[in-house]
């Protein structure tokens, strides 16, 4: 505790930093404030803090990773605005070096992932026809375990300092020997903490799919979201601990002077790679598969036909799921690791594009002799095709060991990973966001705004990438903070900048969107506005909190495009109205999120009796939830008829008034 | 869980003692003979497996209960990444020029 | 999340939280597996390098590895035993067994950290080598697990105690019990592939 140096505390110095800082204090005044003075508190905390409900938990994750986008899409433009010109001095070395390092992380970890997670909590139960995840009360705790990481990651740069060694933070870079500030402690530990509440989702999540199938839904009648969401599941829970090991050897080298990862005392730095792609790469995975689900989703709803192939899709994600496994040496053939293992790696990875190729016609055959609507989410998903397909191929050429060594470490390998993950997981999330939002909260986000939306963001995220291709094979490497004029990269570089302007207008027009819908959309809309086919679609927009007055019954695939059809299950009778069983709310998930975030932001800082004296505060919540014997309460018969009546017709059939 | 029900706990007694027997024979072959250390590793090892499973159908009743099979199935994916995991490890970081 | 008890089944089954509860614990485990092969492997790539510090054959003490050997297997032995007088719905017999594991599993805990001691006298720290932070860092990681275990159990006898048995306490202890189990497949690795390895090679 003695050694504190309250002067390296706040970072100083820096214009930029110090206009960030004001702004921090300033926004979080006007939040207090504002719900103060709307007298919001007991609302926010009794409705949302302390909630179990699985859809307003994943409203949570949503919120809270649109804004890590804006966060993390920042970080991004200033990269753009620092490369736009030759020897720009926009950003210094350290602090390009930051802002890439940041990007990164915020991007995968506190992004991409929280959205497919929020996402998946809103629409698994529904589409499984269930009340809500398995364990409840765990679900809120891996959301709060979360945020935590998120928030103590993102403070990093105003206090003590931002990480520098790259999202991959390899090392010796990353260690305490060429890195002895604390930033990189940020790292270890704010991931650290997020993972866990990731590891506790993918258990959630198998044990909900598994067991939580409304009666006749047996695996083979899964909607394909929720088949794709049950396998990144699968593969978090495999992939995950890798991860935890892997952080937590790298806090014991940075804290407590251990020798893993070391240059000295027979460390290993290679070890720090090895371990880190036998999570990342099945992580790219656990972001992808649910994005293919939800596509598999708008094809099938908007061609209005059942997915064509739905076993050879299980197929390719089951294999994807096994392959993903065993191609993490791709990330690091110039490692030097001999020609044995470089072709075992490359012969797995170039494999792994055989079940993603079948998903792609499988797409493709869906769409063939449908009628097809070119609404705003099925645009997202006609645009990934083509972009996606950019992403795989250049990927296949990067993963052939011997190419590699040419392709390595340019910017032709940022651009292809670009290409990938953002056709698909952000347009897919985007898609999601469109297609699923009269299902989270009962109007539609304008379709005119939309269509702008998509443009912008499309046509920007070519003109922002594709000049990267070239200029990777000219030789251009990444995180390089500057290039001099005679390198002759300035025009593509300067285009590449311009395309990012656009594809932040393309945010903007989805902010503008969201805002726009919020005050003016139609409230008095159909609880099934896409004609739809799956199960959720049964049920009320926004759905109540029970999810289903009668659990539905389930025969085929598609159930509800057939309930439809056949005119059947779509009633509810009085006498079909049983009391439900619902969990209570719990203030201990939150507790414990902010318990971590105390102890980890003491961790970060090496203050470790402080940071003990915060554990017990883990264990503390711990021994509250073995004692606690809430058994939850029931909902009664006539608050159900209440509800219901509010949204089905006099019959007690689904609402069905398109406007 | 049905023959469970006799009154005399008789699979974890002969679980207990053949545990006890592979952890010594274990020891024994470790340290008592000349065999090579590859030929010992291979012994050891698969007595240190048997013993695993024991635990695992013996004392934890893997298959029991209406998830018996996801459980078989959770434990030997679980298996599987271990291999890929211990063994990838050190081949790559063993071969060619890496080590 | 209804009741649906079906009470043909032992008390830990009867509910469908408990079967959930169960079956989440069980993938739990898988990713502990995974978790400990990941230490398993930076254990065996880092193995044999001393760094000019003390190997395997200067530290270990067979005779002390052996005692904690058998203390941890018959501890696992008597949490069965425990789980099996549950069965039979015999409330003092299943707590005797369970304080007999946990007075086992504190043996185990007491060696280790003498183990630990002995090692720090010898000169072997966490920071000499890669390959005392590998062990380091794997026995402490089971120990830890052992620690947790204790703490974890005494909470369930406390509730066995109080609520004698029903659904939900049966549960608990069926679940401690596949925890401790799992502590005891872990050690059985750790005796063959640190302690017999090291003093083979």
């Amino acid at each position: 505790m003695m050694g504190i140096k309250w002067n390296e505390l706040l970072i100083t110095g820096d214009p930029l930093i110090l206009g960030s800082q004001i702004a921090i204090l300033l926004t979080m005044i006007g939040i207090v404030g504002g719900i103060t003075y709307l007298k919001k508190w007991r609302w926010l905390w009794s409705e949302w803090l302390t909630t179990v409900d699985h859809k307003r938990i994943g409203i949570m994750y949503i919120i809270a990773a649109v804004l890590m986008f804006f966060r993390g899409g920042i970080d991004g433009l200033m990269m753009k605005a620092q490369t736009a010109r030759p020897e720009m001095e926009f950003l210094n070395a350290q602090h390009y070096n930051e802002v890439f390092t940041t990007h990164g992380v915020i991007m995968i970890l506190f992004m991409a992932m929280p959205l497919l997670i929020g996402i998946m909590n809103v629409i698994i139960p529904l589409q499984i026809g269930a009340r809500d995840v398995a364990f409840p009360q765990l679900n809120a705790l891996s959301f709060w375990l979360f945020f935590s990481g998120a928030m103590l990651f993102n403070i990093s740069f105003v206090i003590g300092g931002s990480p520098d060694a790259g999202w991959t933070s390899y090392f010796p870079l990353a260690g305490k020997e060429f890195s002895p500030s604390i930033a990189n402690n940020y790292y270890a530990i704010a991931l650290q903490i997020a993972g866990i509440g990731t590891l506790i989702s993918g258990i959630n999540f198998v044990v909900t799919i598994l067991k939580m199938r409304t009666k006749g839904m047996t695996l083979m009648k899964m909607p394909m979201f929720t088949w794709t969401s049950f396998i990144a599941s699968v593969i978090i829970v495999a992939a995950f601990p890798i991860l935890t090991v892997a952080l937590a050897l790298m806090t014991t080298d940075r804290l407590y002077g251990t020798h893993f990862f070391t240059v000295s005392g027979g460390g290993m730095d290679m070890l720090w790679a090895n371990l880190f792609w036998l999570w990342g790469h099945p992580e790219v995975y656990i972001l992808i598969l649910p994005a293919f689900g939800i596509y598999s989703e708008i094809f099938a709803t908007f061609s209005r036909k059942s997915l064509f192939g739905y076993k050879s899709m299980i197929f390719s994600i089951v294999a994807i799921a096994i392959l993903s496994m065993v191609v993490w040496v791709h990330h690091f053939y110039t490692m030097g690791s001999g020609p044995a293992v470089n072709s075992i790696f490359s012969i797995t990875t170039m494999a792994i594009a055989v079940p993603t190729g079948i998903k792609i016609f499988n797409w493709l055959f869906t769409m063939r002799k449908g009628r097809i609507k070119m609404t705003t989410p099925m645009l997202w998903a006609l645009a990934f095709i083509p972009c996606f397909i950019i992403g795989g191929v250049t990927g296949v050429m990067l993963g052939m060991g011997a190419a590699d060594f040419q392709y390595h470490n340019t910017l032709f390998l940022v651009a292809h990973f670009h290409y990938t993950i953002i056709p698909g997981v952000v347009f897919a999330v985007f898609a999601a966001l469109y297609y699923w939002w009269p299902k989270m909260f009962g109007f539609m986000l304008n379709e005119k705004i939309g269509k702008w939306h998509f443009w912008l963001f499309v046509i920007g995220f070519n003109v922002t990438f594709m000049p990267m291709f070239f200029l990777g094979l000219d030789g251009a490497v990444r995180r390089s903070y500057t290039y001099s004029v005679e390198s002759g990269f300035a025009p593509l570089f300067l285009l590449s900048a311009i395309g990012s302007a656009v594809l932040a207008l393309g945010f903007a027009a989805f902010c503008y969107n969201i805002y726009w819908s919020a005050r003016y959309a139609d409230r008095n809309i159909s609880s099934d506005p896409w004609d739809a086919r799956t199960l959720e679609w049964s049920t009320a927009s926004p759905v109540q909190f029970y999810n289903f007055a009668k659990q539905p019954e389930v025969t085929t695939l598609d159930p509800f495009w057939h309930m439809k059809k056949k005119n059947e299950g779509l009633t509810l009778k009085d006498s079909e109205i049983e009391e439900i069983h619902m969990p209570s709310n719990s203030g201990l998930p939150i507790f414990m999120g902010a318990v971590f975030s105390v102890a980890g932001f003491f961790l970060v800082f090496e203050w470790h009796i402080a940071a003990v004296v915060a554990a017990v505060g883990i264990i503390a919540g711990l021994i509250i939830r073995s004692f606690d014997y809430d058994e939850g309460y029931h909902v009664k018969k006539d608050e159900i008829k209440k509800i219901e009546s509010t949204w089905r017709n006099v019959e007690g059939e689904v609402h069905n008034d398109v406007s | 869980m049905e023959k469970i029900m006799k009154g005399f706990p008789l699979s974890h007694v002969i679980g207990f003692v053949f545990s006890l027997i592979l952890t010594f024979g274990a020891a024994g072959i470790a340290l008592k003979t000349d065999l090579s250390f590859k030929v010992i590793m291979w012994i050891i090892g698969s007595l240190a497996i048997m013993q695993a499973g024991i635990q695992l159908f013996m004392f934890m009743h893997l298959r029991e209960g209406e998830d018996g099979k996801t459980n078989v199935l959770n434990i030997l994916y679980g298996v599987f990444m271990a291999v890929v995991i211990v063994a990838g490890s050190i081949w790559v970081l063993s071969s060619g020029h890496a080590h | 999340m209804s009741a649906n008890v079906d009470t043909t089944l032992p008390l830990e089954y009867q509910t469908e939280q408990n079967r959930l509860n169960i079956l989440g614990f069980w993938i739990f485990l898988g990713a502990e597996i995974i978790l400990f092969a990941t230490l398993f492997g930076v254990y065996g790539v880092l193995y044999e390098r001393y760094a000019g510090g003390p190997t395997h054959k200067d530290i270990f003490v067979i005779k002390d590895v052996m005692i904690q050997t058998l203390l941890l297997l018959t501890s696992s032995f008597t949490m069965g035993l425990a789980i099996f007088e549950m069965r039979l719905h015999n409330l003092k017999r299943l707590i005797t067994w369970l304080i007999i594991t946990l007075v086992l599993g504190a043996g185990f805990l007491f060696m280790e950290i003498n183990e630990f001691i002995h090692y720090v006298h010898e000169g072997a720290t966490m920071q000499t080598s890669a390959f005392l932070s590998s062990l380091f860092v794997l026995l402490g990681t089971h120990g830890a697990h052992v620690t947790l275990g204790i703490g974890w159990a005494i909470m369930v006898i406390i509730q066995l105690a109080k609520r004698g048995l029903t659904p939900v306490t049966a549960r608990k202890t069926f679940i401690i019990g596949l925890y401790w189990h799992f502590l005891d497949v872990v050690w059985i690795f750790i005796f063959t592939f640190v302690y017999l390895k090291g003093l083979v090679g």
